[in-house]
């Protein structure tokens, strides 16, 4: 059985094999093993990104009124002016943006610190410090949403942009902590020194040899900080007062029906994130070389 | 400086301990003193790292601290460019006297004292940037904005580290790319581009290959004419290789309450050391009979 199916196997792939390489080599092997997988990483691959192709097609989809749930011709027209028909969608969507670049600024900046912290130092509390960053990735959304806002009315904060803000910087800052602690981990010691010795002082140091040196870190930190916060829900539903993000706007719609312009709106995200993801790819690529 | 006042100098050089009673290898009157340690010791938080170290380091040799692990030998060397200074927890007892001043006097800054003394490090440790960057870094650091100026620097600090011929034509590729020897020369190349007064080294060679730990040798012989050299080193026949003067620092260990600390056992000419050990634990040590 063993000697059928190596003998066969040896058909099928030897003259493509010595044609390739117009030499011995080797048989590949465990070619079935091989097809498997590939097939089966495709599946997950498009069970993972079915729901993202239905969004990129619907926001094509040229729907009577709000229900842009059954697929009714191809236009682009979503994609021009019409993208502002609804005010209270396009103010959302600034809010988020304004959200998400804020909370990316602030997280990025003190997570940063936290993590050089964490990484670099030896210190009394060092040990629950690091738990508490995990805690507080760990801890259920639903949780750090009721508490903040328990929070937020004992200081008789009033709830809006600020507070969304506030929030947002709080559980983006342990994403951001944990991947930079990871990259000061493997930072060489030696290298910082080596610069203080050739006469930096601690900020020319931090800038020209800390800083490029975790940076990969500090930016998929930022990126990881941008796509939490553009997306959340639980917890701002809970601080966000009567301001209205991209997520809300969609929750509240989704009785009155989705109009098109949330499946473009959705598309141009997820269009950039690509983008910024292909790039930093190509930086780190660049970067390691 | 005047003869004078180099026989001065000369008349007020403290001893090293373990020579104080011989006086046929009392260093000839020629010798200037760079660094004057007295009874220094460093802790990190509450540990003795080294206790009591006393030694005179001079200029244009090569002095080299041998001596078994936890004996303190890399951490007195740190403390000559104050580099312990980075340590939260690490403080210094005694004096160390940097040409006749204090070097760890309140009004001395140690980014000045740092600059007038470089150091190698253990493992090559070029920045992740082109070879040309890691060489203009410090003078760039220290105020050299002009291209003529800084490629004039770059180009001679190669030379000095006998690496100019290697990478002359890829000034721009990255100082990660080269061998373990080539890049503990541009780490030295680096080093000398400020100019310093010092070079320090701590185990420069410890993860070359011979021939790369060869060519550091040389080199550093080279070097010793322009600069005082100070090496850590676990290789004993590096140390008579290159050097002029060893110390020897050993571990002491307390039974009481059975915490250790390094100390300076003995300190001479490399050859007296080597050859004619005063103490039995130097001669066990030389001999390789411990450590």
């Amino acid at each position: 059985m063993t000697v059928d199916i190596d003998s066969e196997r040896a058909r099928d792939s030897a003259p493509a094999v010595v044609a390739a390489r117009g030499g011995v080599r080797r048989r590949p092997r465990r070619r079935w093993g091989d097809r498997l997988l590939f097939a089966w990483t495709w599946l997950i691959i498009i069970w993972l990104a079915l729901p993202i192709a239905v969004m990129i097609m619907f926001s094509f989809n040229n729907p009577h009124g709000r229900f842009n749930f059954t697929w009714v011709g191809f236009t682009l027209k979503w994609y021009g002016p019409h993208l502002l028909d609804y005010p209270s969608l396009t103010t959302a969507m600034e809010n988020s943006l304004l959200v998400a670049f804020a909370a990316t600024v602030g997280s990025v900046v003190l997570g940063t610190l936290v993590g050089l912290a964490l990484g670099k130092y030896r210190f009394r509390g060092l040990g629950t410090a690091n738990l508490v960053q995990f805690a507080a990735i760990s801890a259920p959304d639903i949780v750090l949403a009721s508490s903040l806002l328990a929070f937020f009315v004992t200081l008789r904060v009033p709830l809006g942009l600020p507070t969304i803000i506030v929030a947002h910087i709080m559980f983006c800052l342990s994403f951001v902590a944990v991947t930079v602690r990871a990259r000061v981990l493997t930072l060489d010691r030696s290298l910082e020194e080596a610069a203080r010795d050739l006469g930096a002082g601690p900020w020319a140091t931090f800038r020209l040899v800390t800083l490029p040196l975790i940076f990969p870190g500090v930016l998929a930190g930022a990126l990881l900080a941008f796509a939490i916060s553009i997306d959340d829900f639980v917890v701002t539903s809970f601080v966000s007062g009567s301001t209205q993000t991209f997520p809300l706007w969609i929750w509240s719609a989704t009785r009155n029906g989705l109009p098109p312009q949330v499946d473009v709106l959705g598309t141009l995200i997820f269009v950039a994130g690509l983008i910024i993801a292909a790039t930093s790819a190509l930086l780190g690529r660049r970067g390691t070389r | 400086m005047e003869q004078q006042e180099r026989d001065a100098v000369a008349t007020r050089l403290p001893e090293p301990a373990v020579l104080a009673d011989k006086p046929a290898e009392v260093p000839s009157k020629h010798l200037v003193p760079v660094f004057d340690v007295q009874n220094v010791s460093i802790f990190y938080g509450s540990f003795r790292a080294v206790t009591d170290v006393s030694l005179t380091i001079y200029e244009n040799e090569i002095t080299a601290f041998i001596g078994s692990s936890g004996s303190g030998k890399s951490t007195v060397l740190r403390a000559f460019n104050r580099m312990n200074d980075l340590v939260p927890s690490a403080h210094m007892d005694g004096e160390i006297d940097y040409r006749g001043e204090s070097l760890y006097a309140p009004n001395v800054s140690p980014v000045a004292v740092r600059r007038r003394i470089g150091m190698v490090f253990q493992k090559p440790n070029p920045f992740p940037k082109s070879i040309y960057e890691n060489v203009a870094y410090g003078p760039r650091i220290n105020g050299i904005r002009k291209k003529s100026q800084l490629d004039e620097i770059v180009e001679s600090s190669l030379h000095k580290a006998a690496l100019w011929d290697e990478v002359k034509n890829r000034l721009g590729a990255s100082g990660l790319g080269l061998s373990g020897g080539q890049a503990q020369r541009l780490c030295i190349a680096r080093t000398i581009a400020v100019e310093p007064d010092v070079v320090l080294m701590d185990e420069p060679a410890s993860a070359l290959d011979p021939i790369a730990t060869g060519r550091i040798e040389d080199l550093m012989h080279e070097l010793k004419s322009q600069y005082t050299i100070v090496i850590v080193t676990h290789n004993m026949q590096q140390a008579t290789r290159v050097s002029d003067r060893t110390a020897f620092f050993s571990v002491l260990v307390n039974p009481d309450s059975d915490t250790r600390t390094g100390v300076l056992v003995e300190y001479g000419p490399t050859q007296q050391i080597f050859e004619n050990p005063h103490d039995r634990r130097t001669e066990a040590y030389v001999t390789g009979r411990i450590g």
